[in-house]
């Protein structure tokens, strides 16, 4: 038999499907008599509604029923409910206002759901739409930061004066303050964390359905955590029990974060079968994507570093202003400062850390976890700061580094930010990424591109992140109002074969393989035999999902527990088959074997006789092989490593070509490194994305300009470089497999290696910094602004 | 209701359809090919590329009605009926060019008309350049180029289609 457990990169089982057309997601659901709605959405920033005629949009071909969002007052529909709350420096709760289904009285932002169309047809529905008629009287608008913290900014929400969320903090001012007094230089930068819309391939879409016989509801979605929207929509939003309504996430995607919360239109399917006594469809076009997808980062901050003469860190101090949206989103709260500033640290010893962060509503998209959730933001933040230091020092950027660094005999390391690292080895990863990124060789590579008239960059990066979210009283503590453990149920079928139930949900990532790795390695059974089912509330004993890179780490952690607890009872079947004692027994490679002896019995022979309980201790023991396990996580895990970016610059064009990019990464444990590998490409691929391409801007007045993939730069294949990839290990110290996270790496640490790169390239023009995306206009008008006489030619 | 007759991965059809609906529409919602998929609305994502008369097409941008008499190929007509897949899809899987799967359909269907169109050689440029009519968010590119490029050999005839791993 080949290898198939821990450390091979065996090929995906999911493959198959997705490459023959069998893939099911859930625009490929087809539910009998099946009605279709669509959502008419404002197109206006922030307007009152003075009122809405729907006569005439009733009365079209086909129409079953238009719905306003009186009509859901009137079923006491309740809003979207927040998944996290921060409390402000003085303890009082966030501001956090009602998020109604369908807008009521005022809309606050461009895609904000007015009104839903169910008809026959996906046409008529839409069609009918377009005959509904609101009285908007347009309001002044804030889209940015700068707009919305001003004096006298429009209020967004009545009850968010001066549009703030939150004000929030963390760290020792006083401690931070004396370190900046006595230090030898201070260097501080501005910078921006562009906002960036989402984009999974696979538009949201929702399908609805109620069984008037039983009462039951079913919703068919695409999630990336189903027992989190069915306990957050049955709870907060439609008023079910979780016994009532199924959520099912098929195949899905693509997620990236946006995926995760919960969206008026499922509550709006959901709610209309229901009241229709039929199935009802909703898929997102890509331009409703881009207005009611969450979006991501869009940040302000101001950083500030203490060093002394000889340029070790003493204190940092960071001041944030952030976007949530025109509502809060399910996590977006939790985003800007636990996944955020408790990371301010990074991967260096800086004593002292004061940051304190600014949450404000605007008239735009609500904005929440995009991957890396808070972590890229902090990463970029210091990534960049660390170079600007070396540029204003003078000092060397990778010394600096080094001289930083928290040693690898520190660990467990205790931040002034919160968070303990279990483990890492921050000079190992930047070895290898030196090493493999022929750092050493570069400026005979900057020589030759200058020969052909390009402006050449190197950039580095060195980072660490927190994942595998989350323990539950940790984050209870801090605000969350949800549990973060994860379940699995391991059945070991007759006949020796397996199904694993899990809480956690693949959309890319490869579960169906990588978790039947674990389970190939624990209990020897070949992959063939071990199938993972996912995303199904009906199925799935329970489940918090996947996002934060957690799936393997809390996920596969509880799988290990709930395997083990199968060991433990297929032990006592077997010595009483064998009439061994049980602690005479071990299990190794599928076997269970009386030691010192040649006896020993497959587990195919246990699970039959659990099954067909005929020779078996039924007084003591219950029949059948299968076992539940929920785990709570002890700690985050901390994934780092070092991304290095090489740029060419076209002067005449201010074209950015990436021509290499080397990451290494410790993710911990490697179960299938192929996977992993292609974990960090993708990753990387968003990072350069962000770094060069992508941007989401709206106008004064919250009008979203960038809405649609014409307008919006995606990367393409032509736009990225090949992506090199290699793996440092320090195992987590804490779960049971030592399995860090891969998932969100590459999004984190490639950013500030790419914009590193380009002011590098940049350097003979007085750059020391610029903000993302660094598009070719801006790079241009750096070099014509040089040079004035190679513009004017 | 305006008809249309059309082939379908060898298949005859004989179709009723709105004079606006797309192919891609027929071929989900009318014959339930839902393999190919629709991931944006301006024709800038490629995920419903499928073969109309041997050529890669966006099925979002033809109307039905333009497909009257047409050979169309999608992503479950690819495999022989033996279930073996065709060098493309097994490159794919061997290379892990896909992840979520949502893209794949209409960037297999591309690389094997991008594949076609080049006897003569691939370079690494040509097939990134030939990709800028399929979006993929999940892989960064990196494994799908690789995929294509082994793929070409087999394709043209230059080398084996080598023993699935696993």
């Amino acid at each position: 038999m080949t290898f198939e457990g821990i450390g091979a990169s065996v090929r995906r089982k999911e493959d198959l499907r997705f490459l023959s057309g069998n893939g099911h997601y859930t625009d490929d659901i087809n539910r009998p008599h099946q009605l279709h709605a669509h959502i008419l959405r404002s197109d206006r920033p922030h307007a009152r509604i003075g009122g809405m005629d729907t006569k005439a949009a009733a009365a079209m071909p086909g129409v079953v029923a238009v719905y306003t969002g009186a009509d859901m007052q009137a079923d006491n529909i309740g809003g979207l409910p927040c998944g996290w709350q921060i409390h402000n420096k003085d303890g009082t709760p966030m501001a956090e206002p009602m998020h109604p289904v369908l807008a009521t009285g005022k809309v606050r932002h461009v895609g904000d759901p007015v009104a839903v169309v169910v008809a026959e047809t996906k046409q008529q529905a839409k069609d009918a739409a377009e005959a509904i008629a609101i009285d908007y009287t347009d309001l002044p608008g804030v889209a940015t930061l700068r707009e919305a913290v001003a004096a006298g900014a429009t209020a967004v929400h009545d009850d968010a004066p001066g549009n703030v969320c939150y004000d929030w903090h963390i760290g020792d001012k006083a401690v931070v303050d004396a370190a900046f007094a006595r230090a030898a230089h201070v260097v501080k930068l501005d910078l921006t964390n562009n906002r960036l819309i989402p984009n999974a391939m696979e538009p949201r879409a929702a399908v609805g359905e109620f069984d008037r016989t039983t009462g039951d509801y079913t919703l068919y979605t695409t999630s990336q955590n189903p027992h989190v929207i069915r306990l957050l929509m049955g709870a907060f939003v439609l008023h079910l029990p979780e016994h009532r309504l199924r959520v099912v996430a098929p195949d899905v995607g693509g997620g990236f974060g946006s995926k995760i919360y919960h969206y008026a239109e499922e509550a709006i399917v959901t709610w209309a079968a229901g009241k229709l006594h039929r199935p009802v469809k909703w898929t997102a076009e890509r331009t409703e994507s881009f207005m009611s997808d969450a979006h991501g980062r869009d940040h302000d901050s101001t950083a500030e570093m203490a060093l002394d003469a000889e340029g070790r860190f003493l204190a940092l101090r960071v001041k944030t202003l952030c976007n949530m949206g025109a509502y809060l989103s399910t996590f977006g709260p939790a985003v800007p400062t636990y996944l955020y500033a408790t990371l301010l640290a990074g991967v260096y010893s800086t004593p002292a850390i004061y940051a304190e962060v600014k949450a404000l509503f605007t008239n735009t998209v609500p904005v929440d976890a995009y991957r890396g959730a808070g972590r890229p933001e902090a990463a970029y933040l210091l990534e960049r700061l660390v170079d600007v230091i070396a540029h204003d020092t003078g000092l060397d950027r990778v010394e600096l580094r080094r001289k930083n660094f928290i040693p690898s005999s520190a660990f467990p390391y205790q931040t002034p930010v919160a968070l303990q690292y279990d483990s890492g080895d921050y000079e190992a990863t930047l070895q290898a990424c030196l090493k493999a990124s022929g750092w050493a060789d570069f400026p005979a590579r900057r020589a030759a591109a200058a020969a052909r008239g390009k402006l050449r960059g190197i950039g580095i990066s060195t980072y660490v992140e927190a994942c595998g979210i989350a323990p539950s009283a940790v984050v209870g503590s801090l605000g969350a109002r949800a549990g973060l453990y994860e379940v699995a149920n391991i059945r070991v079928h007759p006949t020796g074969s397996v199904s694993v139930f899990t809480g956690t949900h693949s959309h890319g990532q490869g579960h169906e393989t990588t978790m039947a790795q674990l389970v190939a390695e624990q209990l020897g059974v070949p992959l063939d035999q071990i199938e993972i089912v996912h995303g199904d509330t009906a199925k799935i004993p329970f489940g918090m999902g996947t996002y934060g890179s957690r799936s393997l780490a809390v996920g596969g952690s509880a799988m290990v527990k709930a395997m083990d607890k199968i060991i433990a009872k297929g032990k006592k079947i077997a010595a009483h088959l064998m009439e061994a004692s049980v602690d005479d027994i071990e299990f190794k490679d599928g076997k269970f074997t009386v030691s010192g002896t040649d006896k020993s019995k497959a587990l195919a022979e246990i699970s039959l006789a659990a099954y067909v309980p005929h020779n078996y201790p039924i007084e003591e023991l219950e029949p059948g092989l299968e076992e539940n396990a929920f785990y709570d996580p002890k700690n985050f895990t901390f994934p780092g490593g070092c991304h290095i970016c090489e740029v060419e610059i076209d002067r005449e064009t201010g074209m950015i070509h990436v021509v290499n990019f080397t990451a290494v990464d410790d993710v911990g444990r490697v179960i299938n490194p192929m996977i992993v590998e292609g974990q960090v490409q993708g990753g990387v691929a968003q990072g350069i994305g962000q770094a060069l391409l992508e941007n989401a801007v709206y106008d004064a007045a919250g009008q979203l300009l960038t809405g649609s993939m014409m307008d919006y730069t995606m990367p393409r294949a032509d736009d990225l470089p090949n992506i090199s990839v290699g793996t440092e290990v320090t195992l987590c110290t804490h779960n049971p497999l030592g399995v860090k996270g891969c998932g969100e790496v590459g999004a984190i640490g490639s950013p500030p290696a790419v914009i590193n790169a380009v002011v590098d390239a940049l350097k003979d023009y007085g750059v020391r910094h610029l903000d993302m995306p660094a598009t070719p206009q801006k790079i241009w008008s750096i070099i014509a602004a040089a040079t004035p006489k190679m513009a004017a030619e | 209701m305006p008809q249309v007759s059309l082939t379908v991965n060898g298949k005859a059809h004989k179709v009723e359809v709105e004079g606006r609906t797309l192919l891609v529409e027929l071929l989900r919602e009318k014959l339930g090919l839902t393999g190919t998929h629709v991931g944006c609305d301006t024709s800038q994502c490629g995920a419903c590329v499928v073969h109309v008369d041997g050529k890669s097409v966006k099925s979002c941008t033809m109307l039905a009605l333009q497909a009257e008499g047409a050979k169309v190929t999608t992503i479950e007509g690819l495999a022989q009926a033996d279930g073996t897949l065709h060098p493309m899809q097994e490159m794919f899987r061997e290379h892990h060019a896909l992840q979520c799967g949502f893209c794949t359909p209409g960037m297999v269907m591309s690389a094997i008309d991008l594949v076609q169109m080049h006897p003569e050689g691939l370079s690494e440029e040509q097939i990134r350049h030939g990709l800028e009519g399929n979006l993929c968010r999940c892989t960064g590119y990196h494994n799908i180029v690789k995929a294509i490029a082994a793929a070409w050999p087999i394709m043209h005839g230059k080398a084996p289609m080598p023993v699935a791993a696993e």
